[in-house]
């Protein structure tokens, strides 16, 4: 089965405080020179059928309707290759 | 005739009953909803209660906000009906794009409860018009994603317009750009708010009761309507 991903990050300008938790926590473990942390979501989501532009243009219709809240964050959709 | 007041039931809601014993001390008959449900039974107001629906998986609200009976609160409340979002309520909202803007991480990354003091900024909406102009009342607040955020444009539109219903006085609990505690659309029926004036309607149970002043205004509002 094909699969897509679709990554959905807050936008830049949108304070992260999840992000800015996990980067505080960064040097107090070890983890040196780390400058900001923003943390994401990812879906993976599997096709029945082929990855076609039919098909993408749907996904991207969900990303924006609903895996994305777009007045707060920004989304990408790519094709995962096959065996990776 | 009693007037009607809905109170949505999402899977996760927490306030729902609350809401609806608001509503009865207020002098309506509130009437369960089950998001499921496309009917509102004619009722005349709707409340979107507070809670976690949908385990606030995805973002809070945005489950919810595809449930059968959205799909006829959002069609009702483009005609004029009045519908409260209190919560999560406020979050399924913004999420339905019937208000503008979104609700995040609080900015301290802590769950938050406090009884919050707010000043009421517009009475002209069907659920704030028995408050004075900057009357400042108490009323509890319990939140982790109440950050009211929008770009620089719409927050100069809502305050142009004088759409932002209550700000935080005092303190401001969760990071809310222009200390925003509620907002209202352009037609000033429907409004949402993040603290929980449903529970400061009995002297028992809340700080005040100056939270009911939101239910007893709508039903004025319906009366005069």
């Amino acid at each position: 089965m094909a699969r897509v991903v679709v990554d959905v990050m807050l936008k830049p300008e949108i304070l992260d405080p999840q992000g800015q938790a996990v980067q505080r926590a960064l040097p107090r473990l070890g983890f040196a020179g780390i400058a900001d942390v923003r943390q994401g979501k990812r879906f993976e989501l599997e096709l029945e059928g082929p990855v076609d532009d039919a098909a993408l243009a749907r996904i991207r219709e969900a990303a924006e309707t609903f895996l994305a809240n777009t007045v707060i964050e920004d989304f990408v959709v790519r094709i995962e290759e096959e065996g990776k | 005739m009693t007037t009607r007041v809905g109170v949505v039931t999402f899977p996760g809601s927490l306030d729902d009953r609350d809401a609806q014993r608001a509503v009865r001390l207020a002098g309506a008959e509130p009437v369960a909803l089950w998001h499921r449900d496309k009917d509102l039974h004619q009722v005349d107001a709707v409340v979107l209660p507070g809670g976690f629906s949908y385990g606030d998986y995805l973002r809070c609200g945005a489950i919810s906000r595809f449930s059968p009976v959205m799909d006829t609160i959002i069609e009702q409340a483009k005609l004029g009906m009045p519908v409260l979002g209190i919560c999560n309520g406020f979050q399924v909202l913004c999420e339905s794009h019937l208000l503008p803007g979104a609700l995040t991480r609080n900015d301290s990354l802590h769950f938050v409860c406090r009884d919050q003091k707010l000043r009421i900024e517009n009475t002209g909406t069907a659920w704030t018009r028995d408050y004075s102009a900057g009357q400042e009342i108490v009323v509890p607040l319990k939140n982790g994603e109440g950050r009211f955020v929008a770009d620089e444009h719409v927050l100069d539109q809502l305050e142009a317009e004088g759409r932002i219903v209550a700000r935080y006085l005092d303190v401001n609990p969760n990071g809310s750009y222009r200390d925003i505690a509620g907002i209202t659309n352009a037609a000033g029926n429907v409004v949402g708010l993040m603290p929980h004036p449903e529970h400061a309607v009995e002297p028992l149970t809340g700080p005040t009761t100056e939270g009911l002043g939101f239910f007893t205004s709508v039903l004025k509002q319906l009366v005069n309507a």
